[in-house]
């Protein structure tokens, strides 16, 4: 092949030389294809933006008054010389994978993703394509997640133990997808909802875009947060511990995270429980993803990246790492609180 | 197995002591007896027997979850728990079992000793009819390693809720060397017959360490002050079917001493004594060391009897003339010490452990700082009125340590820690100067609070400049002021000293690392403590 590869990989994000543009770059570039709205994947100060219709209220509402397009999953759309269309990832609401097509050949970025339905997000949809990049966070065959029926029926047993106390239950989860998907898997018939500042909002504009989430009330600092005994509290992981959770009274503290999965994790934040649920495919997950795309190259960034590069070269793949500045699910380092 | 495992399931999701005691005060009511004894004998510290080593429960894990070695390798340091790892790999279990903790410990007793084929494949059917939960326990009854947030006297508590028996008994029955294999558990708890309990040490009263102005204490004639020796703690029994001498945790060790044996002639019967096994100069302790070289020796060279021979420093009576003298004051407990002892002849390996006297806080504080020269580690504060209480109980006896020594250094590599801290780096090496190079001299990896951790963890991923294999090498920014206990040559350290008991004092963020000491500084501390051997606190 003498012409240059579909996607190149560059300091600023994956490059797409022919379409002349970049996918969920970290420094600012001329247009930007956005896969999802989580921080370290939609940055500020590219000039314009491309993501799907679906995504790009939160985007908006994360970065304000920028230039940005959008596109129905699927679409087909030409820039430059290539054709590129966008996929769900099944990760978060609007979430998707980028797939780039230029003469026939076919590359896909997948973004963050995961396999497993959550209730709320469009299922994740295997695209063919020759080269695949994907994410690999929890690329260690020591992580496989819990049906999402479970965790439901476990969290509203402990929500409603906690109730059955008189305490309320209290847990940390990304305000961007994780916390709208344990409001949709709660059984609201146990307790109010209440929801740090940082949830509210992006709650709001996903149930303004026609989400179906159930009602929660916003704990605003005049709230009389001892008056609702038996409530279920979503806050971002790092408000857990600080005087914002201390202010319920008798509480109940927990983390849903795919880092639940290990118990070290779970007892190095001082936790009593912890939901092992992430937005990331596990080791399955991932495996059967690559396995369907029917890529023989496939790329791998944010996660176990050596690992898991040397794993599927053991299974046949000509795998490589795409070092990038996506971050993961990160257990020690949790998104900044934001009131 | 099942209830065991919800039995850790509540232990774990809780840090509420009433609702740990709850749980397990459930459990000795319900479970079956033989799963009691066995949870008894795991919580305070016994296992069966080991039935297959870690390489070969990493070989047949990954055998197991249809993976290669290299990749469980991989995931083992990011869970950081063997058990877990295994729990973790393994695919789901394609049978069901009801078998109970108590059969399943007897599955891997009846296993140690088989070629490895037939353990293989009973530990794979075992995998494939558990649970996750179960299996994680399954793995750590092999590993050993139990911990499960529960401390003996919280056991204790439980069991003595469970059974209506008085916890100070209770305490006392579940001391010594009993065996689950060996034992039931109407036996260990019951009332047993006199004989069998003949030998059984009491539950040692310990000190907690003094944090406090040692002013706080109120009178200094309301306390018995003494030295901390640095032994073995022991407890010595002289009943008339039985000579025992007890270690601290609990072991048997009368025949490790054969020299102590003299005394079964001259104690009185019924005599019970918690004293200090030192190894004995001319009317002093020798250095620990020397003591160190007998420990663990089932039969004692001729040589070392001579040269180290074993000696009796008592601090308290217990029992005598029979009587369980724990409740009297330990003013009288004291007196009938001395009058027991004052009355032996001459020439036995036996002393009361001398009283300090002193009659003023300050005056104690002086003598204290010279305890190093007796190799003692400080002293202990013993309220005069005060009951031989059972385990740790603050309040009336404080251990009040000498302060240990300190030294800056400059951080040079760093590691990622295990279990619970396995995402941060907590495992670092340090460096002090010699002449203009810093030579690395320590590793220490505790003192710090988790929030300096994950501190310092970001300024290690931003500031690495070389890896190898999961440990860094960073610019030589960050110094920390360390502690440590004492200090010896060591010529398989760069540095060619070695430090005991080293770990982080606090982050010294205010100290330049032009300021940090030097490795003279070090030397001149080994040369002015004798270079001793380091040695283990308690064994
Ligand atoms: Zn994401
Ligand atoms: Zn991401």
């Amino acid at each position: 092949m003498s012409r240059s590869p579909v996607l190149t990989f560059t300091d600023r994000g994956i490059y797409c030389p022919s379409g002349d543009f970049h996918i969920d770059p970290w420094r600012p570039v001329d247009r930007a294809l956005i896969t999802h709205g989580h921080s370290d994947h939609a940055r500020w100060g590219h000039r314009r933006y491309l993501s799907t219709e679906a995504a790009a209220p939160v985007i908006r509402h994360r970065l304000g008054e920028i230039d940005l397009r959008t596109i129905a999953y699927g679409e087909r759309r030409t820039i430059g010389g290539v054709t590129v269309s966008f996929h769900p990832a099944g990760h978060v609401p609007g979430s998707a994978q980028i797939r780039v097509e230029e003469a026939g050949e076919v590359w896909v970025v997948s973004g963050d993703y995961k396999v497993a339905e959550d209730g709320l997000s469009e299922p994740f949809e295997p695209v063919a394509c020759h080269a695949f990049i994907s994410e690999c966070t929890f690329g260690l065959p020591v992580f496989r997640w819990t049906p999402q029926a479970q965790i439901a029926a476990d969290l509203n047993h402990w929500w409603a133990a906690n109730a059955a106390e008189g305490r309320t239950s209290v847990i940390g989860a990304y305000s961007l997808g994780k916390a709208q998907r344990i409001m949709a898997a709660v059984d609201p018939s146990i307790g109010p909802i209440l929801t740090h500042g940082a949830v509210e909002a992006t709650t709001v504009v996903m149930r303004n875009q026609g989400i179906a989430l159930p009602p929660t009330t916003h704990v605003t600092p005049s709230f009389d947060a001892k008056g609702h005994p038996g409530a279920l509290v979503i806050a971002p992981p790092s408000a857990l511990g600080t005087p914002w959770a201390n202010r319920f009274g008798p509480a109940a503290e927990a983390f849903a995270s795919g880092w639940m999965a290990l118990r070290g994790v779970r007892r190095r934040r001082g936790l009593a429980r912890g939901f092992v649920m992430s937005d990331h495919a596990d080791w399955d997950g991932l495996n059967e993803a690559i396995r369907a795309t029917g890529a023989e190259r496939v790329f791998v960034t944010h996660g176990y990246t050596s690992v898991f590069r040397r794993w599927l070269e053991s299974q046949g793949y000509d795998a490589g790492i795409v070092e990038t500045e996506y971050e993961g699910e990160e257990a020690a380092e949790p998104e900044p609180l934001v009131e | 197995m099942k209830r065991f495992a919800s039995l850790f399931e509540a232990l774990d999701r809780t840090t509420k002591t009433t609702a740990k005691v709850a749980a397990l005060t459930e459990y000795f009511t319900t479970a079956p007896e033989e799963d009691r004894l066995w949870t008894i004998a795991l919580l305070s510290g016994r296992r069966p027997k080991r039935a297959v080593n870690s390489t070969e429960l990493r070989e047949w894990a990954s055998e197991a979850a249809g993976l290669p070695l290299w990749l469980f390798e991989e995931a083992y340091p990011v869970v950081g728990d063997l058990s877990e790892t295994i729990t973790l790999i393994l695919p789901p279990p394609q049978h069901e079992s009801d078998r109970s903790l108590a059969t399943w410990i007897g599955t891997l007793i009846a296993l140690t000793g088989q070629p490895a084929e037939a353990r293989k494949s009973a530990i794979f059917a075992a995998w494939d009819q558990l649970t996750t939960e179960e299996r994680f326990l399954f793995n750590k009854l092999i590993t050993g390693g139990f911990r499960m947030g529960v401390s003996q006297g919280l056991m204790t508590r439980a069991l003595a809720r469970a059974t209506g028996i008085e916890e100070t008994t209770l305490a006392h029955r579940l001391m010594g060397d009993w065996k689950p294999s060996s034992t039931t558990y109407a036996a260990l708890i019951g009332e047993n017959d006199p004989e069998a309990d003949a030998s059984k040490p009491y539950p040692f009263a310990l000190a907690s360490p003094l944090e406090a102005e040692a002013e706080t204490l109120g009178a200094p004639a309301d306390w018995l002050a003494e030295w901390k020796w640095d032994g073995i703690r022991g407890q010595l029994i002289n009943r008339p079917s039985a000579f025992a001498l007890w270690s601290r945790g609990e072991e048997l060790i009368t025949d490790r001493f054969p020299e102590l044996a003299p005394l079964a002639d001259f104690l009185p019967q019924g005599t019970v004594i918690d004293a200090e096994v030192l190894a004995w100069g001319q009317d002093t302790p020798l250095p620990f060391a020397a003591l160190q070289k007998r420990i663990g020796r089932l039969v004692v060279p001729k040589k070392l009897l001579t040269e180290a021979p074993a000696h009796l420093l008592a601090y308290d009576l217990l029992e005598d003339a029979g009587e369980d003298l724990r409740s009297a004051p330990l003013a009288h407990r004291r007196a009938r010490l001395e009058a027991i002892i004052g009355a032996l002849p001459p020439g036995l390996p036996l002393s009361a452990s001398p009283a300090l006297s002193f009659d003023s806080w300050e005056a104690l504080a002086e003598q204290r700082l010279t305890a190093r020269e007796r190799n003692s580690e400080g002293l202990m504060l013993k309220r005069l009125s005060s009951s031989y209480h059972v385990g740790r109980k603050r309040g009336d006896w404080w251990k009040w340590k000498l302060d240990p020594y300190t030294v800056d250094a400059v951080m040079l590599y760093a590691q990622s820690g295990s279990g619970r801290r396995a995402t941060l780096f907590t495992d670092f090496t340090f460096g002090i100067w010699d002449g203009d190079q810093l030579v690395p001299f320590t590793k220490a990896y505790s003192g710090l609070t988790d929030a300096e951790f994950r501190k310092i963890t970001d300024w290690v991923k931003k500031h690495t400049l070389e890896r190898f294999g999961p440990v860094r090498r960073v610019p030589p920014e960050l110094v920390f002021e360390l502690a440590f206990e004492g200090i010896q040559a060591s010529p398989r350290h760069k540095s060619g000293i070695a430090l005991r008991f080293p770990r982080m004092l606090r982050w010294r963020q205010d100290k330049p690392v032009a300021e940090i000491d030097t490795i003279d500084n070090l030397r001149a501390l080994l040369a002015a403590s004798g270079g001793q051997p380091p040695h283990p606190r308690d064994i």
